[in-house]
């Protein structure tokens, strides 16, 4: 008598399942954080985008958003704070057929890793850099951050922000950078599109993406979880190819999104190769 | 075709020169520099060869970049190196200890000069020796190099890539102004003579491969990025898988691994050399451009009878205990000779352990210790041991 071997059930398979480790789930974002929404819009990109993930490297610095290299399942590194552009930098141009993504925070990048980024922008290292831009330091509780909007309460700033915050779009652009996009976590689509961009183009791309982090700047701002997605929906404006000087993130206006700078020039190893690696 | 890596000849060259070219010898294929008096000349000479052996120079933003920049060529699969000096060498450590703790191969040359601070950009000193050891936070073993000739410069840079290799770690050399700006014949031999070691890599099934397994010398393969093995790689405490592991245990593991691929290959990695030891009662302890000091204070004292050798530490780090230690028990006291206020000197007090005196013969630094200074606590020395 034949014996039917019990079939296993199947498991349903995300798509991203092969790129994410989920041996490594769940992960560490809080309920109502922005930063997984625009993670899954970079896996998915990278998936549409075709390039070899085999030679696909995320970089990331620390903070919340610096997580992301962990989650990757791809060559991923998770480097110190501020530092992941040099890094992508010295492994980029040491090996210019890798594909370098850094994935990070708005304190990571811009406040401890600005000098970083204005000069990899300005060296036009082939990278795309997603900066999520959560408007305060995260993983250290809610502190302030260079993109902490004037008068905006933080644990660092309990009276309001005496100062001022960065346009990330203007920074890039006059930095050298030659893609530069704005969007939101709400605004998936194009999240997905924008890095799809970037990961097929050669130059130094950006795409900043608002995320809320309700935990530890919602809170203290009188924005529930959902008040920032609303704001997200309905004081933002898409206007690709606006004047990067007029970008600055206030919700009481509009905060304008789209693909600001799409340009071309050669980048630091095209330049190299021709003066110095001539046969 | 020659190797256009191996400037093979007879050359009068700086210091600085030879490390670069020690550093092209051992298939180094990036350089992140930054420039800063007296190692300025080791970024400017690099940057014009090493192209011509295929590798790539980049200026970056500053140390700490530059720093960040080596890491990642080496994960690239490429040696990387870079240069500094003292301001340089402090912004680096940060990610020094990035190299450390994801076991990162690279080389990092000190060109030290006087400090604190901006002190004494063009004059000579030994004064990071302690923060070549410790100068990262946590605890960590570290491996130091510190030439006395631009010939050394040459031979120790590629030493210095043989262990970071080996070992997978950042390595050190502690040249100082002198040695560095110091022009002296430098022989480079034929490509074929120079013994260069290359990166394990691993084998076998990709999704298996764990990057931090422990092996029989305690060093594991290291895959590059876009070799295929999709490997994570953090400065948190992690498994060997590479995963965060955020325990004390995992801590634990990990820093036995650490410390151990060092103190277990302690005979192969510790260089020392030994002038006219085997009488003395005085030992002189010394290293890079003091060695040479030394070696005359040395001569001088044996021509009036003075019976004292020399210990030369070729690597500082990790420091030879059991050697001191034995030698404690054989002379009657030690004279530390060093461009610093007392650094080395307490290694040498804390191996020596009362059963010798130790000495130093410091300098505040900004010139070479004149042989006389040596000479005259020699002779002090022995004076007290007749009374
Ligand atoms: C050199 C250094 N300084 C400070 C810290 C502490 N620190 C960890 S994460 C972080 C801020 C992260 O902010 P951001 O990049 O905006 O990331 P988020 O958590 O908001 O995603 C800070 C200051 C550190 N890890 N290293
Ligand atoms: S603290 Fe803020 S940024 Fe960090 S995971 Fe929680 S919600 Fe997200
Ligand atoms: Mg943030």
């Amino acid at each position: 008598m034949a014996v039917q071997a019990k079939k296993a059930p199947i498991e349903p398979k995300h798509p991203l399942d092969d790129l994410i480790r989920t041996d490594r789930m769940p992960h560490i974002w809080c309920p109502g954080c922005g930063i997984g929404t625009v993670f899954s819009s970079c896996l998915h990109a990278m998936l549409a985008s075709g390039i070899d993930l085999d030679k696909t490297v995320m970089v990331s610095g620390i903070g919340c958003s610096g997580r992301g290299a962990g989650y990757a399942k791809v060559d991923s590194f998770h480097t110190t704070h501020g530092r992941a552009i040099p890094f992508a930098t010295g492994m980029k141009v040491a090996n210019p057929d890798l594909h370098m993504i850094v994935f990070s925070g708005d304190g990571d990048l811009f406040a401890i890793g600005g000098n970083h980024f204005i000069h990899a922008a300005r060296r036009n290292i082939d990278m795309t850099v997603i900066c999520i831009n959560n408007l305060n330091y995260g993983m250290t509780g809610g502190q302030v951050a260079a993109t902490t909007p004037s008068l905006a309460r933080t644990t660092t700033t309990p009276l309001g922000n005496p100062d001022s915050p960065f346009n990330l779009p203007l920074l890039a652009y006059a930095s050298g950078a030659t893609y530069v996009a704005r969007w939101t976590m709400l605004h998936t689509r194009e999240v997905t599109d924008s890095i799809q961009t970037c990961l097929t183009r050669k130059g130094f791309s950006f795409v900043e993406v608002l995320a809320p982090c309700p935990v530890n700047y919602g809170r203290r701002n009188k924005e529930r979880p959902l008040d920032t997605l609303k704001m997200y929906q309905d004081k933002t404006i898409i206007k690709n190819g606006a004047n990067p000087a007029e970008l600055g993130v206030d919700f009481k206006k509009r905060v304008v999104l789209g693909t600001f700078v799409d340009v071309e020039r050669p980048t630091f190893t095209e330049t190299y190769d021709k003066l110095y690696h001539k046969e | 075709m020659s190797n256009p890596a191996v400037l093979t000849g007879e050359h009068y060259m700086t210091g600085d020169e030879a490390c670069a070219e020690g550093g092209l010898a051992a298939g180094c294929q990036f350089f992140g520099g930054y420039p800063i008096t007296p190692a300025t000349e080791i970024a400017e000479h690099m940057s014009s060869r090493l192209p011509q052996a295929g590798g790539t120079y980049i200026q970056m933003e500053d140390e700490i970049a530059a720093m960040a920049s080596i890491l990642g060529a080496s994960w690239a699969g490429k040696k990387s190196m870079t240069s500094t000096s003292g301001p340089g060498f402090s912004l680096m450590m940060e990610n020094i200890g990035l190299g450390i703790c994801t076991e990162t191969p690279c080389v990092v040359v000190n060109v030290q000069r006087a400090g604190p601070s901006t002190g004494l950009p063009t004059l000579g000193a030994q004064g990071d020796m302690m923060q070549a050891r410790w100068g990262s936070h946590g605890h960590y073993e570290i491996i130091a190099f510190a030439p006395m000739s631009p010939q050394e410069m040459f031979y120790h840079t590629i030493e210095a890539f043989n262990l970071s290799e080996k070992y997978r770690l950042p390595v050190l050399i502690m040249s100082d102004e002198i040695i560095g700006h110091m022009s002296e014949k430098v022989i480079i031999p034929d490509a074929k003579k120079i013994k260069t070691f290359e990166r394990v890599k691993p084998k076998g099934r990709k999704d298996r491969f764990k990057p931090y397994e422990t092996t029989a010398y305690g060093v594991a393969p290291m895959p590059a990025a876009g070799d295929g093995y999709r490997v994570h790689i953090t400065g948190l405490t992690h498994d060997d898988r590479g995963y965060p592991a955020m325990s004390p245990e995992a801590q634990e593991i990990m820093m036995t691994r650490l410390i151990g691929k060092i103190q277990n290959n302690l005979d192969d990695i510790i260089r020392t050399e030994q002038y006219l030891m085997d009488d003395a009662d005085i030992c002189i302890v010394s290293y890079g451009a003091s060695a040479r000091t030394a070696y005359a204070a040395v001569e001088d004292a044996r021509r009036d009878g003075i019976k004292v050798g020399l210990l030369r530490l070729i690597t500082v780090w990790p420091f030879p205990d059991a050697l001191v230690q034995e030698l404690s028990r054989r002379v009657k006291a030690f004279v530390t000779v060093e461009m610093n206020m007392g650094q080395i000197h307490r290694e040498v007090e804390r191996c020596a352990c009362g059963r010798a005196q130790a000495v130093l013969v410091g300098h505040a630094g900004g010139a070479i210790i004149p042989p006389e200074k040596v000479y005259a606590a020699l002779k002090e020395l022995t004076l007290k041991k007749k009374k």
